[in-house]
């Protein structure tokens, strides 16, 4: 066990790594490109710990990530008792923000198992959105907020874009860290004795109540925290900067990433990114396979490469990327474990 | 927001209105319900099928036919799209888990609604209907003969399906195979045909729903989205795993809704779906398995 754990120390060593050296070989717009990628990488370590580890399946995350970029918004554009705040310290305002509606989701999703947990978390994600449009002159409707853009603080010399991923690579980190933390000791055994069996755990002294609802809480945290981390990174905050369709991406991005596996989710990140924003980029690549004549500016195109993508992961590897990294590496490391 | 006043007549209006939408997310959420029993997933790409079916009719009545023509040619199609997808992309993956079928269905949903816009552009199209939108006199209230038509096409659907499920042979193969495949392979079902057989019949009830609907809303690739919606939170209301409580669901969804919308004037039209799937959360919380379903008893 203890070189299991030194492997994973030196893991998680050489991703920090990477990812300072990163900015070095890339360009500013890449750079900013990874920042994003870094911060759907928050919400699906959250959604990992939610539906990886606790087994329920949440299909709305995306209005977490809303309300965590609310509170930066509206913290930072109008303030609170007449003080705007740095949007630096928005941020865990507004994963705690988010973790207590997370806790105020997950103590009704305790009775609702399953899909009726799914169907009911999506219901949230589309109502969501109404929300702001109904009350609009506390979020500000559909026209939104504008903030100020990001900016380094204490003199640093960097471009926003470079502060930007710093930031939120420097909080992805710790997140990974602590969730790791979390789910290697007493609390990560606890979750996934509920997701097997919720009747065997608890008549193992475990309560599933506590576990289950702490996990709804922790995860909508980290939502929160990347909502917020997001909104900076737009400067501007309305209903459609986190779309309904959010949800679902992420829990495909998840299962993409591998359920289970906490480093391989940043495959599933970037997916989202990509077939986000460079799904056209996707289709050309394609088209230098043989046959294929594919023009990547046809509307509808992004969604059907994305459903093809999705569809021949789930059939191909079911396990997702962190269950193909299992895969490659797990003869190498098991023969290690046996040694020890 | 001023709500008008209140007359009768007005008051059987809507309930006449909410019976027709009911009716719509009652089809769809039999699909629903029809593909959770024997797979226990929920597809999400029901919506788009039933979409991408209603295109294809469009298409068709575009060539010359008739609706009434194009309407069997229609179901015949969704028919045996429904039992291609089962073979080719759910089969594969029949015995992973809960999530990646689920993954599936959404890539599934994603590549049509994408194949829509390829096909036939993302604009609004007007759909002609096979009923006239003139009112006839009901009692003293004046109600639109679509809305009848609506009504009468879609209960006769679910009306011959539960025949079809009560009294055929076939119809007991596929509740056998839903309920207890393993005993049901034993004694010779083909459980495998009989899945792919329900998505088959899924598809069609989601055929009907969106070309009934269609002359309502205007066709697009994303026509059926928010009714999808209304018809998971149909199902769920009824009741998940129960056939009979997913058209009652869909019914008083229907119902709630409009009337929501048209009298609680905090509501109107911004905060019906909210308001709707909160009253559908407090009922959960009280029943679970929802209005008609079973709670399973888990063993260790």
């Amino acid at each position: 066990m203890k070189l299991k754990l030194a492997l994973e120390v030196l893991g998680f060593l050489v991703l920090a790594a990477l990812v300072a050296f990163l900015p070095r070989i890339v360009g500013d717009f890449t750079v900013y490109e990874f920042a994003i990628v870094g911060m759907y990488f928050i919400a699906l370590l959250g959604l990992a710990i939610l539906t990886g580890y606790s087994g329920q399946i949440s299909l709305g995350h995306g209005a977490f990530m809303a309300v965590g970029g609310y509170t930066t918004a509206i913290l930072s554009v109008d303030g609170i008792f007449g003080h705007e705040l740095r949007d630096l310290w928005t941020i865990p305002i507004a994963g705690l923000v988010a973790g207590v509606a997370g806790l105020l989701v997950g103590v009704p999703a305790l009775r609702l198992s399953g899909l009726y947990l799914a169907l009911i978390t999506f219901g949230i994600a589309v109502s969501f959105p109404q929300l702001p449009k109904k009350f609009d002159h506390f979020f500000g409707g559909t026209t939104g907020k504008v903030l100020n853009l990001v900016k380094a603080p204490f003199g640093l010399e960097t471009t926003p874009n470079r502060w930007l991923y710093y930031l939120t690579w420097g909080i992805a980190l710790v997140l990974l860290a602590l969730a790791w933390a979390l789910l290697r000791g007493k609390p990560g055994r606890a979750l996934q004795a509920i997701r097997d069996s919720e009747v065997a755990a608890a008549s193992s002294g475990v309560n599933p109540a506590t576990y289950k609802t702490l996990a709804f809480g922790i995860s909508a945290f980290y939502a929160g925290v990347a909502g917020s981390l997001y909104v900076m990174s737009k400067a501007y905050m309305n209903p459609d900067v986190f779309p309904i369709i959010l949800s679902v991406y992420l829990v495909a991005a998840l299962a993409v990433g591998g359920l289970e596996s906490l480093v391989g989710l940043i495959a599933g990140a970037a997916l989202i990114y990509v077939l986000q924003n460079r799904a056209d980029d996707v289709t050309r690549w394609i088209n230098h396979l043989p046959v294929l004549d594919l023009d990547p500016k046809q509307p509808g195109m992004p969604s059907v490469v994305f459903g093809v993508v999705l569809i021949a992961v789930m059939l191909l590897l079911p396990t997702g990327a962190g269950g193909l990294l299992r895969r490659l590496f797990g003869p190498l490391t098991s023969r290690l474990y046996s040694k020890s | 927001m001023v709500v008008p006043a209140f007359t009768w007549t007005e008051f059987a209006q809507q309930i006449a209105a909410g019976i027709r939408s009911g009716a719509i997310y009652a089809g769809l959420a039999l699909a629903l319900v029809i593909i959770y029993r024997s797979t226990r997933v929920i597809n999400f790409a029901q919506g788009e099928m039933a979409t991408f079916t209603t295109f294809i009719c469009w298409s068709l009545m575009n060539h010359g036919f008739s609706f009434w023509t194009a309407f069997p040619i229609v179901l015949a199609i969704a028919f045996v799209g429904g039992v291609a997808i089962e073979r080719v992309l759910i089969q594969p993956v029949e015995n992973a888990s809960v999530l990646t079928i689920v993954i599936v269905t959404l890539g599934l949903a994603l590549l049509l609604n994408g194949l829509m816009s390829l096909i036939w552009g993302g604009a609004n199209r007007q759909f002609h209907g096979p009923f006239s939108t003139r009112t006839i006199d009901v009692g003293g209230v004046p109600i639109s003969v679509q809305d009848i038509g609506i009504v009468v096409v879609s209960f006769s659907l679910v009306a011959l399906l539960g025949l079809f499920f009560r009294y055929t042979k076939l119809g007991l193969a596929l509740r056998a195979a839903a309920v207890n495949p393993d005993s049901s392979r034993l004694v010779g079902v083909r459980v495998g045909w009989m899945l792919a057989l329900g998505w088959g019949i899924a598809a069609l009830l989601g055929a009907v729903a969106g070309m009934m609907v269609a002359p309502v809303v205007f066709l697009d690739p994303n026509m059926m989205q928010t009714i999808l919606l209304y018809a998971f939170a149909a199902a769920v209301l009824g009741g998940l795993d129960s056939p009979i409580g997913a058209v009652v669901g869909g019914i008083l969804l229907g119902l709630t809704i409009t009337l929501l919308e048209r009298y609680v004037g905090f509501v109107g039209s911004t905060l019906k779906l909210p308001v709707a799937l909160l009253l559908i959360l407090v009922l959960l919380l009280l029943r679970p398995g929802g209005l008609f379903g079973r709670v399973a008893v888990r063993r260790v």
